[in-house]
């Protein structure tokens, strides 16, 4: 397990008795350079593991905040080359880093020249949220032959048996979708991630992770009870949206959550 | 409805593939709604009941069968058959009531009580809002906001059949991003929701069932046309935007070799302007709403806008089965623009005093095209079968417009 793989970042916090923090955010928001500051900023804050979005024109698993900090990188034109960029950045701090993409830029860019492009930024893997195993083999192939990361997700509508063949499926970790829903925080953490989580962990040995919109470390602190990381997104994204005209003062605040954050999962 | 499902060469595999094309690329969290989907649809479609039912609503309340009607004096000026597939006088004035008709009556079968749809210019948003009053399901329509305000007589249409309308803000505000605002609500709502997507593409199985409910269209005119004529047409065409009028029309003719089928996808500006949206002539294969298909995109995959004066072609995507189609040489996509369909919309209102749609009309000014062709290989009695989808009262707006036509001050695009 090479220390860049998010295997690696789950076993250092379930050594620590404490869950994994995942954080996101789109590349190329507010723009290239602004994306990597915030980043880095996440991860001298405590983040385990970054997800880096590419930024995609038709992103049907995301809420408005993500839409709308996509939707900025895109019309900031960040290329997929920009995205790889970003993850050469950010992987270079040695945490370990994943792409969170929609199935078409792949394709479009090429399967196989994506991987060896992702493998030589120093990427650990992909995050898939519109294929599924039995629709990604091109990309299970590719991922298989460079060793990266295949982290697909499973939901509280998932058949036990989906569950299996998406476990059995992925590498690094297992993103559990735990609202049925789409991305954006909320007020109270979600009664099917529990479930969900134990119904994943009874086919695999794979950490978990649960993405379901926590905004505070109270949330991140209840959900480290029952997983093995806590995904955060649109509230970090929420938190540069509402610095956009003070960078320097975003950065900050985007520090300040992510420590809060850091400290909830340490339960 | 005969011959249901098409197991055919040209129709798709389990996984819901046409060749190439199709399948599901879809998020976990809505796979378990497609699958039980899936099993309803066949189980559905092999249970006579159903299926007699269904022929029963379309023909006591849709007005199945439309007519096949020979257009006499554009024929004699153009020197071939034309005939013309009036589905533009079906209730609500378009051949997707068939589509929402077959897709709420699956609905009440399944036992859920709400369904939710997308709409481009809001014709599939009216026909679901209809469908849904029929049935007595509660109905939520997403519109791009950029379309409601485009037609908001329309959405007015829907409100008054008692659907909820909801503008939808985010990339374009147009129906690729209402279609993605439906697809997030469908996950969120997915146990008592169904959602009846407006055209033969989308993940498996939206393309082959949305193609059952409306094969009726050719069924019945190759009926007619042997019926009426003692012989089946040397071509059939249909306009092509996600496509569900034009694959209603063609299954029926998949299996007839001498028939040629067309497809006429929206030019736009013409397709050497960019500004178009003919996505299988000038598209590449990417994925794009849970189907691998052609898709207008640019370098990066990020969908491209589409344009077309035809709201109701101006989609970025294409039904996979057309795709499948088009790879294997069955049928041929071809562009016409904005202005040759105009043309051919007042053509026929002035010829045959019949107004089109304009989705419409971009099949006829394509088949007018076509016939110095057919008339070539096939004689004077060369045949053909335009499928006149719809009625142009929708797009009194724009031709006023186009065509200078008397005073509008309605935005809205009401006529009066």
């Amino acid at each position: 397990m090479s220390v860049n793989s998010t295997a690696h970042a789950f076993a250092t916090a379930r050594s620590e008795d404490r869950a994994a923090l995942v954080g996101y955010l789109p590349a190329g928001f507010p723009d290239v350079q602004g994306s990597i500051d915030a980043m880095r900023t996440m991860v001298s804050a405590g983040c385990d593991v970054i997800e880096i979005g590419l930024p995609y024109s038709d992103p049907v698993m995301d809420g408005p905040t993500i839409q709308a900090a996509a939707q900025q990188a895109l019309e900031q034109k960040t290329r997929t080359t920009d995205v790889l960029r970003v993850v050469e950045a950010v992987a270079a701090t040695g945490t370990p880093t994943v792409v969170m993409t929609y199935w078409n830029p792949v394709e479009r860019y090429g399967v196989e020249r994506f991987a060896t492009d992702l493998a030589s930024a120093g990427g650990a893997g992909l995050i898939t949220p519109d294929i599924t195993p039995d629709s990604g083999a091109e990309w299970i192939a590719a991922a298989d032959d460079r060793d990266l990361d295949k982290i697909f997700l499973v939901a509280p509508s998932s058949t036990d048996e989906r569950i299996a063949m998406t476990t059995a499926n992925c590498r690094g970790f297992v993103y559990a979708t735990a609202v049925m829903g789409v991305t954006g925080t909320r007020s109270t953490t979600s009664d099917l991630a529990g479930p969900l989580v134990a119904r994943t962990k009874a086919t695999t040995d794979l950490p978990v992770g649960v993405g379901l919109g926590v905004s505070n470390g109270a949330q991140a602190r209840e959900i480290a009870q029952f997983a093995d990381g806590v995904i955060v997104g649109s509230a970090f994204v929420r938190v540069l949206q509402e610095h956009s005209a003070d960078r320097a003062a975003g950065l900050r605040a985007l520090g300040a959550l992510t420590e809060d954050l850091a400290r909830g999962v340490r339960r | 409805m005969s011959g249901m499902g098409d197991e055919s060469r040209f129709g798709a595999d389990e996984r819901g593939f046409f060749g190439n094309f199709g399948g599901r690329f879809m998020p976990e969290a809505l796979i378990a709604a497609l699958d039980e989907l899936d099993v309803a649809w066949r189980d559905a479609m092999a249970d006579e009941a159903f299926v007699k039912s269904f022929d029963d609503i379309l023909a006591d309340y849709a007005g199945a069968p439309s007519k096949l009607y020979h257009a006499e004096r554009l024929s004699a000026q153009h020197g071939a058959r034309i005939l013309l597939k009036r589905e533009d006088l079906n209730h609500t004035g378009a051949h997707k009531i068939r589509n929402v008709l077959g897709q709420a009556l699956l609905t009440k079968r399944m036992g859920k009580t709400r369904v939710i749809a997308e709409t481009g210019a809001g014709q599939h948003g009216v026909a679901s809002a209809t469908a849904a009053a029929y049935f007595g399901l509660d109905c939520t329509v997403y519109m791009g906001a950029v379309d409601t305000r485009r037609q908001a007589l329309n959405v007015a249409r829907m409100q008054m059949l008692g659907a909820e309308v909801i503008a939808v803000e985010s990339g374009s505000a147009t129906l690729k991003d209402a279609i993605n605002e439906a697809l997030r609500e469908w996950v969120a709502s997915v146990d008592h929701t169904a959602y009846l997507f407006g055209t033969a593409a989308g993940p498996h199985p939206f393309p082959s069932m949305v193609r059952d409910f409306c094969r009726g269209i050719g069924d019945e005119a190759r009926e007619q046309c042997l019926e009426q004529f003692g012989r089946l047409p040397d071509a059939v065409t249909a306009c092509v935007g996600g496509g569900s009028n034009a694959i209603g029309l063609f299954t029926a003719f998949l299996e007839d070799e001498d028939v040629a089928i067309y497809g006429f996808e929206p030019g736009g500006d013409g397709v050497e302007t960019g500004r178009h949206a003919a996505t299988i002539f000038a598209g590449e294969s990417g994925v794009l709403h849970g189907a691998r298909t052609f898709v207008l995109q640019d370098q990066d995959g990020q969908t491209v806008e589409s344009h077309s004066i035809s709201a109701g072609l101006d989609y970025p995507g294409v039904g996979p089965q057309h795709s499948h189609l088009a790879q294997v040489g069955r049928a041929r996509y071809l562009p016409v623009t904005d202005a040759e369909a105009m043309d051919a919309m007042a053509l026929l209102a002035r010829t045959e005093g019949i107004i089109p749609a304009i989705e419409s009309a971009h099949a006829l000014a394509g088949t007018l095209k076509l016939i110095p062709d057919l008339v070539a290989q096939h004689g004077p009695e060369a045949t053909v079968i335009v499928n006149l989808s719809g009625r142009g009262d929708k797009d009194m707006g724009t031709a006023i417009e186009w065509f200078g036509l008397g005073r509008s001050d309605d935005e809205t695009g009401d006529p009066r």
